[in-house]
């Protein structure tokens, strides 16, 4: 078994933010373990453009976005290993990970971040039946295909879901000689960005269509095509409105889940809305000294927020390893009225932040409505907006008089207040 | 000139040829598809039955019961999954527990052993997630699972290992005898020449026995949808959890699987098709329903993925084993439930009759056991190092859900009878088979296929056929 | 011409109806700010995007390379752009920055490689 101060599991966006943030505040003793033969994580097969307007107030593609923080990591020499897939992890911090060149290490981590991302949701888990041929891919097990290995998984596609992977997809596929029939959606709305609906599919006139799904995929070998419905009001197929599809490529772009089957075996504690563990206000979980950040902590949607976050778990990490745990009183988050979820879920009540940043997404659109945070009834904050979507991360930082206003309270609550949905 | 051509490499026909292979003859199995295991038994419930269900003196009573006995040994000498888990058979309503002690005096004249009838209140002792509707069940012991396909699988590499030959693509279209030689002659046009055929063609036995049998046979496909639970739901149910069948209909399972899934279904429906193995909502919806009665816990969030298997039944409801009146031709057919259970025994019988029949001398260099694929996941750290130091492929993990390394995919596609496929691959180590269902893995197998079959990506197919997974290069 | 459009200007997405029948006037509604109109006009007179895909790569640790042209170009030359990304082919090493393509399309614009790509 070998030592390490701070072991970080995974080398995408995450990690890699934690890394150079932890090496910032002194630490310099900090293995990143990576599974894919590169850095970079998903970034790698994002080729789009769009990363990094917050951070580095231009617009990059996923790889451009990854190599700046690879570069960061590699000038601070920070210890990788890549092909290195951590399989388990013990609540003591034992990281145990495998590779063809060192076999089978242990390492025993003061303190672990937990950066390894999230996966999409398969066919299974949205219970489409029909045929079981090829065909049927999620978005980025295609944009895998495309984007890295060079090739086409189809050349007839419908999509399901109109999450921002499937945005991209459909304009990629396009791109690559691809007729793209149709994006169904569940939903009465696109879990997408605007600019992504008009971009990628208004521009090449591919019809999006709303309260739809699939009921069916035929075909024997290979997808033939797929039926299509309309859903009603409490989301259930209509089965007078099929219509059949011919095409021969069904990608699904149904939700990510943030991969936590690490975690628990490490006996952390996941939240069942987020699927990711339940921090506080420095990303640690319930289990001491190790954190948690980005996709695997809970989904977002622009990469710029996972690296911010990241890089606060990185440095409270760091601040772990040098002075320990803080014994204090903990006062959790509760969101009502239309905010499904909170990151941080807990606020420290010792902690000094000059400032603190709480992530949260809402349930439904919403018009007109002011996101508030309250202490014991008493308003702390509040923020206008013209419109929020379960599609876009809100994003709100709060300074040091309003935290401390916070600490003192016995009930945090978050809420949307008036508007309509 | 072979002594035996047999038709079919599901279980049935890979272990008949298994077990034909202890014998010094030349051995072909024609298979229409390009692997062994994708017709039925690739797509069941995987239960070793106790054998209380089939009707006292009926084929399937017989050869369920002894195959049932086989299986310790035979897993330990051809090492596939099997567990003697135990199974239930649960009653919900008083008024039924006379059909339920029926159930057990069936059984008591099948010669099953074990057998006894508990109370609700002991059935969650044991089972502590079962439903408090339970009133009685039926414990039997010697209940068991298995892994179909891996049993099957094992079964056609220790008979390849002997000498069989296995012919993929041969979808036989004609049979016929003359001057006491059999032709078999295939879509392709190939034409294959024996002393004796064994029709072990599942779901369509029936028209392989029509093609030159005068007594002609009846096979109906009967399709069951299943659901497949992710192993976070694996502590759900132990023991195989069976549905008394009342006039309400027949029930569904709920089962752990020998990789500590949760299985649950099927139900039962002809089909006319029977290539036809689509799931259908209706049915899927039914069988998650039927199912929580037996364990309402059972979540549709930890659903990972849901199949259809078709059953071979035959009018006549049993198994139909032995020579035809056609010297030489021997059926082994309408093995619908409990015909994995009887596998075993089938093969021992139907090698022996035509062993017998053909005056074989036993093979004196036949390898009785075989070793499976090395199975990274369930091993000791200790275990895992030493392999990954005699050979560094395994430590390259490719499917992160079921922890599959790199080095057991190889060893899957170079093994005797070896995998060609993306389904081949996932029967033979489970990359794919987890909870991402093949979405981070699809591309890392695909290039290892490619790169081990001299293939291009292009080439890759999930099953065989037309079932390529990419159009082709993007440019 | 009566086109509908989505300002993508903010999250709010407003629905635009654009009337550019006389293109020196453009009149535009459904707008809840003053970007809408400017969006629209730019959207009808000069509309333009940015391309991103990929080109093969010989002799590298991956086949292909991801490529961006350097700004955006005029929409109407995004397939033009496309087809001219099949016929070119790189060798590794691949340097983010690296000029895949001098002035795509003809529209004044290069396509440079967004992807670092070591030798084999």
């Amino acid at each position: 078994m070998i030592a390490k101060n701070l072991v970080i599991v995974g080398g995408g966006p995450a990690g890699l933010a934690a890394a150079k943030s932890a090496y910032d505040c002194g630490e310099r003793d900090i293995l990143i373990l990576e599974r894919e033969s590169e850095l970079g994580g998903i970034l790698n097969q994002c080729i789009h453009n769009g990363f990094g307007l917050h951070t580095f107030k231009e617009e990059l593609t996923g790889p451009e976005y990854a190599a700046r923080y690879i570069d960061e990591v590699k000038k601070r020499n920070i210890e990788y290993k890549l092909s290195s897939t951590v399989i388990d992890i013990s609540s003591d911090k034992v990281v145990t990970y495998v590779n063809s060149t060192d076999g089978l290490v242990q390492v025993k981590a003061k303190a672990v971040v937990l950066a390894c991302g999230c996966r999409e949701r398969p066919r299974g888990a949205i219970n489409i039946a029909g045929m079981r041929g090829a065909g049927v891919f999620s978005a980025g097990t295609a944009q895998k295909l495309v984007n890295i290995e060079g090739y086409l998984p189809g050349k007839e596609v419908v999509i399901l879901g109109s999450g921002d992977i499937g945005l991209i997809m459909a304009r990629r596929m396009t791109f690559e000689g691809a007729k793209v029939k149709a994006v169904v959606e569940l939903m009465p709305y696109s879990s997408g960005l605007n600019r992504n609906i008009v971009q990628c599919l208004n521009d090449f006139d591919i019809p999006l269509m709303f309260s739809h799904t699939v009921i069916d995929i035929k075909g024997k070998d290979r997808v033939e095509g797929v039926v299509i419905a309309e859903v009603d009001d409490k989301l259930r197929p209509m089965p007078e409105t099929a219509q059949f599809i011919k095409c021969d490529t069904l990608l699904l772009s149904v939700g990510l889940l943030p991969e936590n089957e690490l975690a628990k075996n490490a006996s952390v504690a996941l939240s069942p809305v987020t699927g990711g563990a339940e921090v506080d206000d420095t990303m640690m979980t319930n289990v001491e000294g190790i954190f948690q950040c980005g996709n695997v902590l809970h989904v977002h949607d622009l990469v710029d927020f996972v690296s911010q976050e990241s890089e606060n778990a990185g440095a409270c990490a760091v601040k772990y390893i040098n002075e320990g745990a803080e014994k204090c009183e903990q006062v959790t988050i509760k969101c009502t009225k239309g905010v499904r979820y909170c990151v941080p879920h807990k606020l420290n009540c010792d902690d000094n932040f000059q400032s603190l940043n709480f992530k949260m997404r809402v349930g439904n659109v919403y018009k007109k409505v002011e996101l508030t945070v309250t202490a014991d009834g008493v308003k702390v904050y509040g923020k206008k907006r013209p419109v929020v979507t379960p599609g876009e991360m809100e994003n709100i930082t709060l300074n040091s008089q309003q935290i401390e206003q916070l600490k003192k309270a016995k009930e945090i609550v978050i809420s949307l207040e008036g508007g309509q949905q | 000139m072979k002594d035996v051509i047999i038709i079919g490499s599901g279980v049935i026909g890979s272990g008949i040829a298994r077990e034909l292979s202890r014998y010094s003859a030349d051995i072909v199995v024609l298979e229409k598809g390009d692997d062994v295991s994708v017709g039925t038994s690739k797509a069941n419930s995987g239960i070793v039955h106790a054998g209380f269900d089939a009707v006292p003196g009926s084929n399937k009573a017989k050869y369920n019961v002894a195959g049932n006995k086989m299986f310790d040994e035979l897993s330990k000498t051809l090492d596939f999954p099997f567990r003697r888990n135990g199974s239930m058979v649960l009653c919900f309503d008083s008024a039924d527990i006379g059909a339920l002690q029926q159930l057990y005096d069936k059984g008591v004249a099948n010669g099953v052993e074990k057998l006894s009838v508990i109370t609700g209140e002991e059935a969650r002792k044991i089972e502590p997630h079962l439903s408090d509707k339970v009133v009685a069940c039926l414990l039997a012991e010697t209940g068991g699972i298995v892994s179909p396909y891996e049993l099957n699988i094992a079964y056609a590499e220790n008979a390849a290992v002997n000498g069989v030959k296995f012919e993929f693509c041969k979808k036989v279209t004609n049979v016929s005898k003359k001057d006491g030689t059999f032709e078999v002659t295939c879509a392709d046009g190939s034409v294959y020449h024996g002393r004796t055929v064994i029709n072990c063609a599942g779901v369509h036995a029936d028209e392989i026995n029509n093609m030159v049998c005068p007594e002609k046979m009846h096979i109906v496909a009967r399709k069951g949808d299943y659901i497949l639970m992710d192993k976070t739901a694996g502590y759900l149910a132990d023991h195989t959890l069976f549905q008394l069948p009342t006039k309400m209909g027949k029930g569904v399972l709920v089962t752990p699987t020998t990789h500590g899934n949760i299985l649950i279904g099927p139900t039962a429906v002809d089909v006319e098709d029977k290539d036809n193995v689509s799931t259908s909502l209706e049915q899927l919806n039914i069988v998650f329903d039927k199912a929580s009665l037996t364990v309402p816990e059972l979540s549709r969030r930890t659903i990972i993925t849901q199949f259809s298997g078709l059953r071979a039944h035959e009018d006549c409801d049993d198994f139909i084993i032995g020579e035809s009146s056609v010297e030489g031709f021997y059926n082994v057919a309408g093995i619908e439930s409990p015909g994995l259970s009887a596998s075993p025994a089938i093969a021992t019988e139907i090698a022996g009759q035509v062993a017998t029949k053909l005056q074989l001398k036993l093979n004196s260099h036949f390898t009785e056991t075989r070793k499976g694929i090395p199975h990274f996941a369930t091993m000791s750290n200790t275990e895992r190092q030493k392999l990954i130091d005699s050979n560094p492929l395994y430590g390259k993990i490719v499917c992160r859900c079921e922890m599959v390394t790199e080095g057991e995919i190889v060893s899957a596609i170079r093994r005797p009878v070896g995998a060609k496929d993306l389904d081949g691959i996932k029967r033979r180590t489970r990359a794919g088979m987890g909870r991402c269902q093949a979405g981070f893995c699809t591309a890392r197998v695909m290039q290892i296929l490619a790169r081990e079959l001299g293939e291009d990506m292009a080439d890759v197919t999930k099953c065989g056929g037309e079932s390529f997974i990419v159009e082709g290069r993007t440019k | 011409m009566i086109k509908e459009m989505i300002c993508i200007s903010c999250p709010m997405g407003c629905h635009l109806t654009v009337d550019a029948t006389d293109i020196n006037d453009i009149k535009v509604t459904g707008n809840t700010c003053p970007r809408g109109p400017i969006y629209a006009r730019n959207e009808i007179i000069a509309p333009k995007r940015m391309v991103t895909g990929s080109v093969r790569v010989t002799g590298g640790k991956i086949p292909m390379a991801s490529v961006k042209t350097r700004e955006a170009i005029p929409k109407q030359l995004i397939f033009d752009c496309l087809e001219q990304l099949k016929t070119v082919t790189l060798k590794a090493p691949v340097h983010i920055g690296d000029v895949v393509i001098v002035d795509v399309a003809g529209c004044g614009v290069d396509v440079i490689a967004t992807k670092e790509i070591a030798e084999a």
